[in-house]
């Protein structure tokens, strides 16, 4: 069952054409890689499928549904979390309401419960935050929970911005760059979260990488993009070959 | 024909309005570039200019282009000064301390400059230098101030574009304005943009401060507060940031006032130029000549 | 419903509070006035606290909040007058109702103003209060028990210690449990970051419009409470000035501090009042000199809050 299809998507601002006629699938239980040099309209297609910028062209099918026109706050609803490229925490709020919050916004008491206190407010209330607890464990984010986001350090903060997502429950994962201005160090332990996330939830997952050695570590599948537009498709194996990926990646790190 | 020539009166009038409010609305949209600030002191810059005239024209004895020289090197050093003392310290806060610290300036320098002892809170008539003239052009009239509102208006608009166009100065506030950042690594001093930036924009206000007071003659200390804001919305109008947006907005502004006033009812003024206001940051929030920008 | 079981501490402190301000104020050991600005000093801590939602909470900056606190209290007086209210119980609709009215209007005006950000919400709520006070100038032209710039007279005076002290209070502990709510979170959420916000499937636009008419609610209570306290209103008393007046006491009580906004509050009103009765008459204006002083300096050295700190 495919979870995710994209079919000839769209996307200019202005004179760029930043996602060009892209098409891929990803199906469910997968996981997605996608790479390709800076600029290439990675991001675009994130914040296409979430709603934040409207195609020009293309559709876009969640479990065929077409989501190409809904609201970015609509998808996690759906069941689609992302994480952003230059990290998206609630700075000022504490580690622990970071991540109560989107639990929260799965559902809840209406104004009513919260003003006059009613069971449904507390029962929710104790539940999200058990929750949210787990949460923070799973991510080894323990002790941390009255701590404002901002002060974390940045692994850290990372961390965090996956635990929110995990929150929502979502059925379909999409991560950018979460390896950015990471040591190889961290970097190894990014690999080992993200495994451990794919096997404790049953998650769909499209990841952006820079880090090769990251993506192709957990990919199933590997989508190569470069101005706009798809140049390669397959597994980690195959794509590394592709002269294609090769041309486009000259000048950068080697594969 | 009454009507046409009813009309063409008007348009006459809210030209002359409208100049003054393009003077006015340049300073906020060149201080909107470099800066992200609404300078809510801006309009009180031009009640000051206002104010230095009256006292050149009331009690020195000197020529007209030597007022108008005086009061434009005054308040471009009160436009200097307060962004040196009151906004540079805040440079890297968030933009709403610099916007709340923008509120405080303007309101310190209405209530301080109303003291019994410096301007009062009361108006003050403001000798012309010059008696009024009517010229008759069979469809409508022009005076002899109306003239001159345009001819200082249209010569400060030449030297603003040639400064901003055909100068290193000019390029550097556009540099600034597009990208600070940027700018700075290109080896421009952002300091001494932002500086110019002020001194300019409160020299024509003090320009548009003298045009105003010849053409309503009463000031008073609170006089820059609504002229101030619907030179604002003039700039928002035309699209903030951009120095030709100002100039048509202002125009704009400075009719649609005259026209409500003419033919609807001089009270209904101001609200009609909120809710113009409201309907361009409703349908276009960048204005005539801005362009749509996505987020993210 | 725990309402109250959990508010026990508070509506206890509460209580004793009340008694002895009844005590003080029934065996006349203070001023007429000094009562005047006592209850005036809770009006203007619901009306902050209004604010403090909307800006503090929610960071939705809004320099037309005077202008909500102005439509709550025309709107009771023209009731309470055109209905013949003189009693408390017959009051408490025409409240509720100025609360309602101003929380519809911010509803309705927030719509499209909402979408905007920092200092162009600014100009738009400021656009919307000078508006209110054209309006407001020229009410006579509606109708004549407005009085448009000659002032709203012959108010009845209902507001007294009771009303003025307990309904602060309940709407207090009612904000609070908000506060400490998802909706509360939320809108803290929006204040930190709009895009994450709609990131995690919070709907800004909602959650921001609900602040903010929830704020314009306390400011119209507010203003209901005020109007038949003084029992005289006139457009001036809704101009920037008085906006300028709640976003002082926000900033200085804490930007999301409702502990705060209280002290502040009450600092504020005591402050200002406290200058009526020590300065001249003349010398009071001065007031407006240094008022704008202190913010700047405010928001030089303290931009989120004084006593609290706030963020
Ligand atoms: N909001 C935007 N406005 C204008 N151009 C944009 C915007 N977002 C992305 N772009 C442009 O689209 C292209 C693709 O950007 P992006 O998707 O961020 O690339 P990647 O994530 O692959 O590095 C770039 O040229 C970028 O400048
Ligand atoms: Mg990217």
């Amino acid at each position: 069952m495919k979870a995710l299809a994209i079919e000839g998507l769209e996307k200019g601002f202005g004179g760029v054409r930043a996602v060009d006629g892209i098409s891929f699938s990803v199906e469910e239980g997968e996981t997605v890689g996608i790479i390709g040099p800076n600029g290439a309209g990675k991001t675009t297609v994130f914040n296409l499928i979430t709603g934040f910028y409207r195609p020009d062209r293309g559709k876009i099918l969640f479990y065929d549904k077409n989501i190409a026109h809904l609201p970015p706050h609509k998808l996690p609803r759906l069941g689609i979390a992302r994480t952003f490229q230059n990290l998206r925490l609630f700075g000022k709020l504490t580690v622990f309401e970071n991540v109560l919050s989107a639990v929260l916004v799965r559902g809840g008491y209406n104004l009513l419960s919260a003003v006059f206190r009613s069971t449904d407010y507390f029962v929710t209330e104790s539940k999200a935050e058990e929750k949210a607890r787990k949460l923070i464990e799973f991510f080894n984010l323990t002790g941390k929970e009255d701590q404002a986001a901002e002060n974390l350090p940045y692994g850290e903060q990372r961390r965090l911005e996956l635990a929110r997502a995990l929150a929502l429950e979502p059925k379909l994962l999409l991560v950018d760059e979460p390896g950015a201005g990471m040591n190889p160090i961290e970097i190894q332990g990014l690999v080992q979260t993200m495994n451990e996330v794919k096997r404790r939830f049953s998650l769909t997952i499209v990841i952006i990488e820079h880090q090769m050695g990251l993506v192709m570590n957990i990919s199933d599948k590997i989508v190569v993009m470069d101005f706009g537009e798809k140049i390669a498709e397959g597994t980690p194996e195959q794509v590394k070959k592709d002269k294609k990926v090769i041309e486009a990646y000259l000048g950068e790190e080697p594969l | 024909m009454e009507t046409i020539s009813y009309l063409l009166q008007q348009c006459v009038n809210g030209l002359q309005l409208g100049a003054v409010y393009a003077l006015i609305a340049l300073g906020y949209t060149m201080v909107y570039g470099v800066l992200r600030l609404i300078n809510f002191a801006h309009g009180d810059i031009f009640m000051l200019g206002a104010f230095i005239a009256y006292y050149l024209i009331s009690k020195f004895d000197i020529p007209i282009y030597l007022v108008f020289a005086i009061t434009m090197v005054c308040t471009a050093a009160a436009g200097y000064i307060i962004e040196k003392v009151a906004y540079k310290p805040l440079r890297n806060a968030p933009r709403i301390s610099l916007l709340i610290t923008a509120v405080g300036v303007s309101l310190f320098l209405e209530y301080f400059l109303s003291l019994k002892f410096l301007f009062t809170a009361n108006y003050i008539g403001f000798p012309r230098p010059f008696e009024v003239q009517v010229y008759d052009l069979s469809l409508f009239t022009v005076t002899n101030i109306q003239l001159i509102i345009f001819a200082v208006t249209a010569v400060s608009l030449v030297l603003l574009f040639l400064l901003i166009y055909k100068t290193k100065y000019g390029k550097a506030m556009r540099a600034v304005s597009y990208d600070q950042e940027v700018a700075a690594l290109m080896g421009i001093n952002i300091d001494a943009t932002i500086s110019l930036t002020f001194i300019v924009g409160a020299a024509l206000a003090g320009v548009g401060g003298i045009l105003y007071s010849i053409a309503y003659p009463q000031i008073n200390v609170f006089m820059g507060i609504m002229p101030g804001i619907k030179s604002f919305i003039a700039a928002v109008l035309g699209g903030i940031g951009i120095i030709h947006g100002a100039v048509l907005g202002g125009l704009v502004i400075g009719m649609s006032e005259v026209f409500v006033s003419g033919f609807l009812s001089s009270t209904f003024r101001d609200g009609v130029i909120f809710i113009i206001l409201f309907l361009v940051l409703l349908l276009k929030p960048s204005g005539i000549f801005g362009k749509r920008i996505e987020k993210v | 419903m725990k309402f109250f079981w959990e508010a026990r501490k508070v509506i206890l402190l509460a209580v004793l509070i009340y008694l002895v301000l009844k005590a003080v104020f029934g065996f006349q050991l203070l001023s007429q006035y000094i009562e005047q600005i006592t209850l005036f000093s809770f009006i203007v801590i619901l009306t902050s606290l209004g604010l403090n939602v909307i800006y503090g909470y929610t960071g939705q900056f809004s320099l037309g909040h005077a202008a909500f606190y102005g439509i709550g209290a025309y709107v009771s007086a023209y009731l309470s007058k055109s209905l013949g209210v003189d009693g408390i119980l017959g009051f408490m609709p025409v409240l509720f109702l100025s609360g309602v009215g101003a929380g519809l209007v911010g509803y309705l005006i927030g719509i499209p103003i909402l979408r905007l950000r920092d200092d162009f919400l600014a100009i738009a709520t400021l656009g919307f209060g000078t508006l209110v006070r054209v309006i407001l100038d020229n009410s006579d032209r509606f109708s004549e028990v407005l009085g448009g710039s000659r002032g709203f007279v012959g108010i009845p005076r209902i507001t007294n210690l009771e009303l003025a002290f307990f309904v602060t209070v309940f709407l207090i502990l009612v904000t609070r449990n908000i506060i400490f709510s998802r909706f509360g979170l939320f809108w803290r959420c929006v204040k930190n970051d709009e895009l994450a916000s709609q990131g995690i499937g919070i709907n800004t636009s909602r959650m921001k419009l609900m602040a903010f008419s929830y704020g314009c609610f306390l400011a119209g209570i507010g203003g209901a409470l005020y109007a038949h306290l003084y029992t005289f209103l006139h457009p001036s008393n809704f101009d920037i000035l008085k906006s300028i007046d709640f976003l002082i006491i926000v900033i200085v009580g804490g930007m999301g501090s409702i502990v705060g906004t209280i002290y502040a509050g009450l600092i504020w009103v005591g402050f200002i009042e406290g200058l009526r009765i020590v300065l001249p008459a003349e010398m009071l204006d001065l007031r407006w000199v240094f008022i704008p002083l202190f913010l700047i300096a405010l928001m030089m050295w303290r931009p989120y809050g004084l006593i609290r700190k706030g963020g």
